[in-house]
């Protein structure tokens, strides 16, 4: 047995050495398929934890054109929800399984949502920063080796830059609005630079999941690489708009062809992680008590599925 | 997205009289849609399930999207310069025309569905007269949001039926509901001065040409949901006329924040 077993995992091995996409009907070992799903269902979990800090402003967006955007984002938020958790139900996870250990706290989601939207400001900058930065963590993983999570990965990043775009649109006209727009749009930028760091996740010498997940391909690159690069990108549109990154130590480094940065508050960044991020129990509280003031609906809808189903069977064999 | 704006010519053989008339009305279906569409998009992101959070939000954006054609129309038939934001704005409570369903509270999902399925039924038959309006900007934007509230209609009532044939406690919170929010549903049907003078010259259809269709399809959906229709007669009105229940100033009071808090701002 344990040789077809050690088999089993060279071919798969070697399909994804190859680039082959593992499919979910494919053999894989237990650990690729746990991993996967640990980060797929942290992905939704994000999508759907992610639609309350902006949805926060959709009834105060201060315009109609305004409004119809935000409100569209968050739907698509929901919509990269429903892909990603179908994705992860095709290696055997159930939605309410998922569910039921984001509620717990099993579930990891993203920190960003933990933290707070203060300004209509903080529209621009989620779109333009977050989204920025989940695009250079997803844009690798539409390459990903398990096909269905690759597959919607091509869809989310597609609606992902559209985000980004809108968000980036919001703060250039805030910047070439009034004094107070540019200082809104600041004030802003001081308070969402540093956690969007820290979405790239901890140093890579603190990543110890890096290698296994570089060499399984779900993961392309490093946490820092990543990093390295969401700067590179970000310093020069922040001058662009005429604002200013809240890092002193942002310079450019010609050897290495990119920005040298500052540290990232590593303990800000654990605390959030712990739970002890400004909302990390109000968005997680929201998600609960959405989920319990529920359950009445989802039980009608089921029970009334069962009801039709039935009577048609009743009506069927009535007719036979 | 939008619906071209007509010609110049085409709202000038308008009086002055019918032309104030018309901005008067076409203000109310904004608001109507703008105070729906707000409450469906307080939803958001706190659905009893996902799809069902996608549903709603896709409502609210099509009831948004309809605003927004209704208010540039308002604005142009006024002709003061007041663009689409500072009607939906930058007005004081007692000038929204919307009715008295529309702004009431979220409650439970049962409540939502039922304020939901209030309105589709009058909007869906309404918008359907609408497209043969003789004016032309108005048949247009019927046209294009009917289809859109026929998909509303269709939601809403599979829902009314799921919630009453489904569980005693979604029976009951379907039962609640519909006892608090059936006494608004007259008003949506009850012409005021400005729906009567619009009714006679054939800008807008009369509601009584539909009235038996929206009836029957009450009967129909409750009938499938296994519950009676309310027998309440007794119909609160006056948002129409801009008397509105305590809740409208909540609900401008956050939609407004923006623009009251920084005048004049492009944003």
């Amino acid at each position: 047995m344990e040789t077809v077993e050690i088999n089993l995992e060279e071919q798969f091995q070697a399909r994804i050495d190859a680039d082959v996409r593992i499919e979910p009907k494919d053999w894989m070992p237990d650990a690729y398929r746990k991993t996967l799903i640990r980060q797929i269902s942290q992905h939704a979990h994000s999508e759907l934890v992610g639609m309350l800090p902006e949805g926060n402003w959709i009834t105060r967006a201060p315009s109609l054109k305004r409004k119809s955007i935000l409100l569209a984002k968050v739907q698509d938020e929901a919509g990269h929800g429903l892909y990603l958790y179908s994705a992860a139900e095709t290696l055997g996870a159930s939605r309410d399984q998922m569910l039921a250990d984001l509620h717990s706290g099993k579930a990891k989601y993203s920190s960003i949502f933990n933290y707070p939207t203060l300004s209509w400001a903080d529209m621009g900058c989620v779109g333009w920063l977050v989204d920025g930065a989940a695009i250079l963590n997803q844009v690798p993983l539409c390459r990903t080796s398990y096909g269905p999570y690759a597959r919607a990965m091509v869809r989310v990043c597609k609606e992902e830059s559209f985000h980004q775009r809108q968000g980036f649109e919001i703060m250039q006209t805030l910047c070439e609005g009034t004094p107070v727009q540019k200082e809104m749009a600041q004030e802003a930028l001081n308070r969402w630079w540093w956690p969007t760091l820290m979405m790239f996740g901890p140093k890579d010498a603190d990543s110890p999941n890096t290698a296994q997940s570089m060499n399984w391909r779900i993961k392309r690159f490093t946490n820092d690489e990543l990093r390295q690069k969401f700067v590179d990108m970000m310093v020069p549109q922040a001058e662009f708009l005429g604002l200013t990154v809240p890092d002193p130590n942002v310079k450019w480094n010609q050897t290495k062809n990119g920005y040298d940065f500052g540290e990232v508050d590593w303990e800000e960044f654990w605390n959030v992680v712990k739970g002890n991020g400004m909302c990390n129990k109000d968005r997680l509280g929201a998600r609960i008590k959405a989920h319990e003031e529920g359950a009445w609906v989802r039980e009608a809808a089921l029970a009334h599925a069962a009801k039709r189903k039935q009577r048609e069977q009743q009506e069927k064999s009535a007719a036979a | 997205m939008q619906v071209a704006p007509s010609d110049t010519t085409a709202l000038s053989a308008y009086s002055p009289e019918v032309r104030q008339h018309l901005f008067q009305y076409v203000l109310q279906l904004a608001d109507t849609s703008l105070i729906l569409g707000h409450r469906l998009s307080e939803w958001c992101g706190h659905g009893p399930i996902l799809e069902q959070d996608l549903a709603m939000a896709n409502i609210a954006l099509d009831l948004l999207g309809e605003t927004r054609s209704f208010y540039q129309y308002a604005a142009e038939l006024e002709g003061k310069g007041r663009t689409e934001d500072d009607l939906a704005f930058l007005r004081v409570a007692t000038e929204y025309r919307n009715p008295l369903l529309v702004e009431q509270p979220n409650g439970d999902f049962a409540a939502t569905v039922v304020r939901q399925f209030l309105f589709d039924t009058f909007h869906f038959h309404f918008l359907q007269q609408l497209q043969t309006s003789s004016d032309e900007r108005l048949a247009a934007i019927a046209e294009k949001s009917w289809k859109e509230a026929a998909y509303h209609l269709k939601w809403s009532s599979e829902w009314i039926i799921r919630l009453g044939d489904g569980t005693d406690e979604s029976r009951q919170r379907l039962n609640k509901a519909l006892a608090n929010l059936w006494r608004y549903s007259g008003e949506l049907t009850t012409p005021t001065a400005t729906e009567q003078a619009l009714q006679t010259l054939g800008i807008i259809p009369e509601y009584t040409r539909f009235q038996e269709a929206m009836t029957a399809h009450v009967a129909k959906v409750f009938a499938e949901a296994t519950v009676p229709v309310p027998q309440e007669t007794y119909m609160q009105r006056g948002g129409k006329e801009g008397r509105h229940s305590e809740h409208l100033g909540y609900i401008l009071t956050e939609l407004q924040y923006m623009q009251r808090t920084y005048p004049g701002m492009t944003w």
